[in-house]
Parts: structure tokens; C-alpha cells; sequence
């Protein structure tokens, strides 16, 4: 080996990547060539001064938390990036011909399926999922009715219906505003126990199904309308505490 | 929510690493914070599309390239290359202070930091995060034989950053 090839091949075998043989050509070269052994020194002096210095950066505080934080929010509804765009395409077509069919012929068979032709069940159980990380549950914080109904005024176009409940052990927590599928809704929050209740409401022309429940995700929703208004009620409380609670709300 | 899972045990661990290679790549901490963000959240979006076994090296390339869009948007800011390191070298301390960790540390990143970019990341990739050159051929998108002269020539550019006294003086006629 000359001092030619033993210098394109020094980075190689600093750096482990030579094979077997290859490397004990260079070393035999060595053994008789300074210059090459200074290089070679001189490398590793230079790997060991980097390696004892610290370079390594920590990560910043809270970068790790931040992150999940933004995973969580931006995590795709129906279950993630997996959910290619033909299936996209594929539940768009579907919706369309559902609504195309007509709605109301479907109206007896709706137990289970969406809370509303404008906006889907995952939607709605999505925005209470992400309504119960910190700091997100509630707008207005009170168990006033008179608090928080009139919080809602110039916010929404239309007056939500703010009762509390706490009598019948469903307290009033609150209200917030929350975006659903473009659409600005007003969301009424109720404790059970140790659940939360989100009651979504928006205005809804009223060609639509009167009433329908579902689960998704672990989570039940019954959605049901009056006086020109939908509401959607989402709880990780079981089936019968929803219902009663609905029971009590449309009372 | 399998992916998220997922993703949370193959990907996240290396947060670490790819924190790291965009603080050196970027030369700043905030701006390497912004950028891991924006990497891991674009990592998270084409994560169906990863299906090898190093998710290292994966997250790796997707950081370099947010990285090196990010330079690209601020490319103003990020012109110096090479910067006016009369500015930024402090003057040469003593040959006792030098033998301590810590100015050699300081010497060290001063010097990193001059490399270009691509000098840059062979470095750290190599002497940081110990990639092999499969690695660092895969997360650069250079061919193996390259990566070795990539490297080659990085450290003998470090050779020269090191061995140059740091005072205006000595760098005015380079």
C-alpha cells in the first residue's frame, strides 16, 4: 500500500468501516510510515477531543411534552395517517350517496350512524377528546346558568339553552366555543360523576332526523333536536346516564 | 389510535438525536426547537409510508430536509456561512485554560459551527450520534463512496479551524 491509497482509505478504517482485510493492509503500511501514523493520530486525537467535549445537545424542557401535545391534536380523525385518501374519497362518495338517497328514508335506520348530516359523530366525539386535555375543557368556568348563558351572546347566532342540573347529579361545569367542521357551535359542559359531558349545539334547518345515538371510540353521544336547534351530547358515561341526561336537558 | 402508539415508541425515542442534528445544523437552539417540531410532526404525518427497521435514520432525513427548508425560507439570515468569526471567537486563552473541557468544548463548537452545513451534519452524524456510513449515506441521500470523502474533508477542515489562532490579527489574511 502506497501513502496515496493508505490516505483514502484512513477515514474508513478510523472510522471502523474497512474490511478485515483491507485493514490490516493499512495497518501493515503503517508500520512502516510516520506520516501516515501522524495522520491517523491526528484524527483520532481530534474524534477524542470532540467525543470529551460534551457536544451532545440536551433537549430543551417540555420540547418532548409540546410535541405529544401537537401529535394528539393533529392526529387524524378515523384513526390516523393510515386512513389513505382513496378511503377518504371512498367515505365522501358514500356520504354523498347517503345524503343523495335521502335522508329521511333513512330516518328508522339512523340508530348508530351520524348525530347530524353536517357534522359526523367522530367529529363531535373528537372536539370532546381534545376539549378534556388541560386547559381546554371550558371557556367560561362557572355553574351558574346565569354565568354562562349569556357568555354565549354575540358569540353564536343563536341562544343555547344553559340549565344546571346539579340536583339531579349532573352539575353544570360550563360552556366553550368549538369549531366543528367550519361551523361555530356552542358547547354546554356537565359533570357525571367523575365524566364530563359535552352538549354541542348549533342551529339546524329541519329536514333533519329527529334523533340518534351512537359510540365511537368509547364514547357515547346522543343527539336529538328542539326549537330549531341540534344538540349533541358526547360522554365517556355510560349509555343510561346519557339518556337520563338527555331526558333532563330536552325536558 | 394504533399509529399514534406506534409512532410514540419507534419514533419518539429519537427525539434526542434529532434535536441534536438540528441544533448543529441550525447553529441555535430556538430555531432547532421550532424545526424538531415541525420534523416530528411531518413525521408523524408520513409515518404509513415507513416501513424499514431504522427509525432512527428515518426521523433523521426528515429532520436534515425540514432543516435545510427551513435555512432555505431564512436564507437572509442564514448567509453567512462561514461568519465573521473575528466576531465570534473569543481570543485565544492560555495554554493552561486551554486544556480545560470546557474551552475545549467552546473551541470545538466554535470551530463545528464554521464547517459548511454539509461538513456539518458528516460530523455529527458520525461523532455525535456514531452513524455508520450506511446511515449517514441514507439520512444525507449521498452515495456511500461520498460520505467518506465528506468526512475526509470535514475533519481536515476542523484540523485547520483548531490549529488557526483565533485573533483578528491571524484571520484577516485568510
Amino acid at each position: 500500500m502506497t501513502c496515496d491509497d493508505s490516505r483514502s482509505v484512513l477515514h474508513a478504517y478510523l472510522d471502523g468501516e474497512l474490511d478485515a482485510p483491507r485493514a490490516a493492509e493499512f495497518e501493515h503500511h503503517l508500520e512502516s510510515c510516520a506520516s501516515c501514523t501522524r495522520s491517523l493520530e491526528a484524527e483520532e486525537s481530534l474524534r477524542s477531543s470532540i467525543q470529551h467535549a460534551r457536544l451532545y445537545e440536551p433537549v430543551p424542557r417540555g420540547l418532548e411534552n409540546r410535541i405529544r401535545r401537537q401529535l394528539r391534536e393533529s392526529s387524524v380523525p378515523f384513526g390516523g395517517p393510515k386512513f389513505a385518501l382513496w378511503r377518504w374519497l371512498a367515505a365522501t362518495a358514500a356520504l354523498l350517496l347517503f345524503v343523495g338517497v335521502g335522508w329521511k328514508a333513512l330516518e328508522k335506520s339512523r340508530q348508530g350512524s351520524e348525530p347530524s348530516a353536517s357534522i359526523g359523530a367522530l367529529e363531535i366525539v373528537d372536539a370532546h377528546i381534545r376539549s378534556l386535555q388541560p386547559g381546554h375543557l371550558t371557556d367560561v368556568t362557572s355553574t351558574d346558568q346565569h354565568t354562562v348563558k349569556p357568555w354565549f351572546n354575540g358569540k353564536v347566532p343563536f341562544a343555547p339553552p344553559v340549565r344546571d342540573f346539579a340536583a339531579e347529579g349532573y352539575p353544570l361545569v360550563g360552556g366553550r366555543l368549538d369549531v366543528l367542521d367550519g361551523q361555530t357551535v356552542a358547547a354546554l359542559v356537565y359533570g357525571r360523576r367523575k365524566h364530563f359531558i359535552s352538549v354541542f349545539v348549533w342551529p339546524e334547518p329541519s329536514t333533519e332526523a329527529e334523533q340518534s345515538t351512537g359510540a365511537k371510540r368509547g364514547y357515547q353521544w346522543i343527539s336529538w333536536k328542539q326549537d330549531g336547534l341540534r344538540f349533541c351530547a358526547v360522554s365517556d358515561t355510560n349509555r343510561d346516564d346519557l339518556a337520563a341526561f338527555k331526558n333532563l336537558f330536552s325536558r | 389510535m394504533q399509529d399514534r402508539e406506534q409512532f410514540d415508541q419507534l419514533v419518539l425515542p429519537h427525539l434526542r438525536a434529532a434535536f441534536n442534528l438540528a441544533r448543529w445544523l441550525l447553529r441555535s437552539r430556538e430555531d432547532a426547537e421550532d424545526v424538531t417540531q415541525e420534523a416530528l410532526l411531518r413525521a408523524f404525518r408520513f409515518f404509513s409510508g415507513f416501513h424499514g427497521t431504522d427509525a432512527r435514520a428515518w426521523l433523521l432525513q426528515i429532520v436534515r430536509n425540514t432543516c435545510y427548508s427551513w435555512m432555505e425560507k431564512n436564507r437572509s439570515m442564514q448567509s453567512a456561512v462561514e461568519f465573521d468569526e473575528s466576531l465570534h471567537l473569543s481570543p485565544l486563552p492560555g495554554p493552561e485554560a486551554q486544556a480545560l473541557a470546557g474551552s475545549d468544548r467552546e473551541r470545538l463548537t466554535k470551530a463545528l459551527e464554521q464547517l459548511s452545513p454539509r461538513s456539518r451534519e458528516v460530523i455529527v452524524l458520525r461523532e455525535l450520534e456514531g452513524c455508520s456510513y450506511k446511515e449517514i449515506a441514507s439520512i444525507t441521500a449521498m452515495p456511500i463512496g461520498t460520505v467518506m470523502s465528506a468526512l475526509a474533508r470535514a475533519r481536515a477542515r476542523l484540523h485547520e479551524l483548531l490549529a488557526r489562532p483565533s485573533s483578528k490579527e491571524a484571520v484577516r489574511d485568510v
